[in-house]
């Protein structure tokens, strides 16, 4: 027989990491792509509204590169898939 | 001279014949370029979409061709077991399916009086406009255009540079795509 271990004994979780999405797709800018066609495959594929989309299209010009979702490695696989479908350079990335 | 115009959800683009019929060599060359050195399927997938998903045997190392690495870029970077993987179960889908937006866009190219103007609807909208990108992608690949160019550099390419075709059609393309996004809207 064992006995029911004490709540006290129950590990403890750091919330924060357990809550943040492990993976992440990153966008990188490219020389080629337009900027309104980038801005365009954000909102048509994520479904964002157009100023997170061009918020997130900014982000790739300026900074070379940006996260544009995030979760298990499994979606993001299938986002990086459809970002390269769509000719946007993507990579998956542990967050 | 390309001309754009809307009909509610329809764009209709219309060409001058030659202008037609570079674009359909672009394509035409970019099919063929995708299937480039793609050794045939171990099993026959035909129509039968479960077989094509448990299709693995895709290639897992990147393309040789320059262009076919930018098309199909490592889905990891710094790592690349985790790219082949990828690369294993997703590679043939994504060559599949940019060869189809190109063909679709031939087809379209082929059945109607191209003067009189192509009607797109909206998912042959979103075809055009991955083919036409991964055409500017392929070009400017051939190209070498950088991040950092001078725009300027490329659009007073003298007349006897070899680049000069080339560029004007990559620019040619970038037109097509930017004027097809805003009559979409």
């Amino acid at each position: 027989m064992t006995t029911a271990p004490s709540e006290l004994d129950s590990p403890e979780v750091d919330e924060a990491i357990e809550l943040s999405p492990p993976w992440v797709t990153i966008v990188w800018n490219d020389p080629v792509n337009l900027m309104d066609y980038v801005t365009f495959v954000f909102q048509t594929y994520f479904g964002y509204s157009k100023q997170k989309a061009e918020k997130l299209m900014m982000q790739v010009h300026e900074e070379g590169k940006s996260a544009v979702s995030s979760g298990n490695r499994e979606a993001m696989e299938r986002d990086v898939e459809a970002m390269h479908s769509y000719g946007l350079w993507a990579t998956c990335e542990k967050s | 001279m390309t001309r754009f115009r809307k009909r509610r959800k329809t764009v209709v683009v219309s060409f001058a014949e030659h202008e037609a019929d570079i674009l359909a060599n672009l394509l035409r060359n970019l099919v063929e370029l995708l299937y480039d050195g793609m050794p045939p399927r171990a099993t026959e997938a035909g129509d039968d979409p479960l077989a094509a998903l448990l299709d693995t045997d895709g290639p897992t190392a990147p393309p040789e061709d320059v262009v076919l690495q930018r098309l199909l870029p490592n889905a990891y970077s710094g790592d690349d077991q985790a790219a082949g993987e990828f690369r294993r179960f997703t590679e043939r889908g994504l060559r599949d399916g940019k060869a189809n937006d190109a063909r679709r866009v031939l087809t379209a190219l082929e059945e109607h009086s191209v003067e009189d103007g192509i009607p797109l609807e909206p998912d042959d909208q979103l075809a055009w406009l991955r083919a036409l990108n991964d055409l500017r992608l392929a070009i400017g690949t051939r190209l070498d255009i950088k991040e950092d160019d001078d725009y300027a550099v490329w659009e007073k390419l003298p007349d006897d540079d070899p680049r000069r075709l080339t560029y004007d059609l990559y620019d040619w393309l970038g037109y097509l795509q930017s004027a097809l996004l805003h009559n979409m809207r």
